[in-house]
């Protein structure tokens, strides 16, 4: 049998246990086949568990393996990378989720919240925008950026409380769903990964400064919704505020 | 230089142990990395290795090179890699005999190969376009394997000989992995070392492992056991300029316990203290 027969043989009996594949296989002794199929959905499923350890407390292990299974099973062909992120991605984004819990928003927003919070984690590295940058600021010409880590999410629930009260181990919040959806940011100051529900107009302008947004742009933006007086005035607490989060990079050579 | 100033002694640096290393002089000669934990863009993981990197040489160990592959090894892979060790420059690159991957199908397991002509052919292959881009000789780790096949051409130590003469790679001998493989497919373990090729072993790696139902299971688990440690002896004294180290993954005990093992390693080594910094 050729090598890349036997593998693929293999690849079908590992991801669907299926006989005929296992059948062609070379083998003299089948006693360790059960060991490679343990070791591949068990590395698969300690990913996932590691990945969503809120979302996992939150609906519960075995709710969370039976899902789990089901998607690993679903993926047969997906193509995964050496660390799985294909399949962490398409975790959180199934459609199963929502057939799972109907009355249950908040977990597939949980998840999302999860699987940000971790790509965030590993993005690339940014010196950020310091206040003591804005005191040399090109108020008419330059661009503010977001850090590489930061990503925006849309809530309709208070998922953001939950896993905030699982992470400390506190009392959960009941779940409630808010009357429209609303932004959350999530990003990484230094190596602690963050997120914070945006205001009507942050939600609004913020998404905008992942391509570059000039200072002066920003300003007329606020200033149409606001007014001269105001629209200045807020344009220039939202970048201060911003600053002090560590959302924005600082101006330089990948800028 | 004497062959006591050959030899270094580290261990695998795991999360719980990263504040050890990053604050206190952890009595190592160098630490092994899993490579992929750090091919990523930025964030915490790169920052730990670039401070330890300041404290410690560090062996960059690989799971999904994917040698075995019939479909060839991933470039962009390979690409990625080169760009870690320009950044770490390792003083070892290794991975496993093995394959991780078929069409765009991961495993995430180290997959067994066929002691075959053709796949012999197919690794030297993988290893000659891994050793091109990374620019360095690879250093290719014997798995623990639980099935074998009757198409064989040849033992696994046949093919690792010929692996290493056809290649120019150097050989990471895992003996755990030796042992549990010799239990559980019933080879022996003096033939296992008398038939590969000592003197390009560059690394060693002491594990531990369990009982399983039937076979030993390569689990990284446990301490290194006796059995083990008596194979280390056996093949102390044809050791020369190797890396020796305790490679733990899971039960993860207090540093000091795996130091204690490391000590162990040493004084059947006979090399006394380290001397590396």
């Amino acid at each position: 049998m050729g090598l890349r027969a036997l593998q693929e043989d293999f690849r079908a009996w590992l991801v669907s246990e299926d006989e005929g594949s296992v059948q062609r296989l070379p083998l003299g002794d089948r006693r360790g086949l059960p060991v490679y199929q343990n070791n591949y959905r068990g590395q698969l499923l300690g990913c996932l568990e590691e990945s969503y350890p809120q979302t996992q407390a939150w609906i519960g292990s075995e709710a969370f393996r039976a899902i789990a299974a089901r998607h690993i099973d679903a993926c047969r062909r997906c193509v995964w990378t050496a660390q799985g992120t294909n399949m962490r991605k398409g975790f959180s984004r199934q459609r199963r989720w929502r057939q799972s819990f109907p009355d249950d928003p908040e977990v597939v927003e949980l998840a999302a919240l999860e699987l940000a919070l971790g790509e965030a984690f590993i993005a690339e590295d940014a010196e950020p925008l310091t206040q003591e940058d804005l005191r040399s600021f090109d108020w008419d010409h330059a661009e503010i950026r977001l850090v590489p880590s930061a990503a925006f999410l849309s809530f309709h629930t208070n998922a953001e409380d939950i896993w905030c009260a699982l992470d400390s181990e506190g009392a959960c919040p009941q779940p409630v769903m808010t009357a429209q959806a609303d932004t959350i940011v999530v990003w990484r100051q230094d190596f602690v990964c963050c997120f914070q529900r945006l205001e009507a107009d942050e939600a609004a302008l913020l998404p905008a400064l992942s391509i570059g947004l000039s200072f002066a742009v920003m300003c007329e933006r606020l200033v149409g919704q606001l007014g001269v007086s105001e629209g200045i005035e807020r344009a220039g607490a939202l970048l201060a505020r911003w600053t002090q989060a560590g959302l924005l990079r600082r101006p330089g050579r990948d800028a | 230089m004497d062959k006591d100033v050959r030899m270094r002694f580290g261990l695998g640096l795991r999360k719980p142990h990263y504040q050890d290393f990053l604050t206190s002089d952890v009595p190592v000669d160098f630490v092994e990395v899993i490579s992929e934990n750090f091919m990523v863009p930025g964030g915490r993981p790169r920052d730990v290795l670039r401070r330890v990197r300041e404290r410690h040489p560090v062996a960059l160990h690989g799971v999904s090179m994917s040698l075995g592959s019939a479909d060839g090894v991933d470039v962009d892979y390979l690409r990625r890699l080169k760009a870690l060790v320009d950044e770490v420059q390792p003083f070892i690159v290794s991975d496993h005999l093995c394959w991780t991957r078929t069409g765009g199908f991961n495993a995430h397991d180290l997959l067994p190969l066929p002691y075959t002509d053709e796949a012999l052919g197919i690794v030297c292959d993988n290893i000659g376009r891994a050793q091109d881009i990374l620019r360095r000789p690879l250093v290719v780790e014997n798995p623990s394997s639980y099935l074998s096949f009757d198409d064989a051409d040849m033992t696994e130590w046949a093919f690792i000989r010929a692996m290493c003469d056809r290649s120019g790679c150097d050989l990471l001998l895992d003996v755990n992995n030796v042992y549990v493989s010799a239990t559980n497919h019933g080879f022996h373990v003096a033939d296992y070392i008398e038939g590969v090729p000592m003197e390009r072993v560059r690394q060693i790696h002491l594990a531990g492992h369990m009982q399983g139902k039937e076979l030993l299971i390569d689990t990284h688990d446990h301490p290194v056991a006796d059995p083990v440690w008596t194979l280390l002896s056996l093949i102390a004294g044809d050791l020369d300029d190797v890396a020796v180290m305790i490679e733990r993954d899971d039960n993860i005990p207090p540093l000091n316990e795996l130091l204690a093992e490391l000590d162990h390693a040493r004084s059947l080594c006979s090399y006394g203290a380290p001397i590396w910094a």
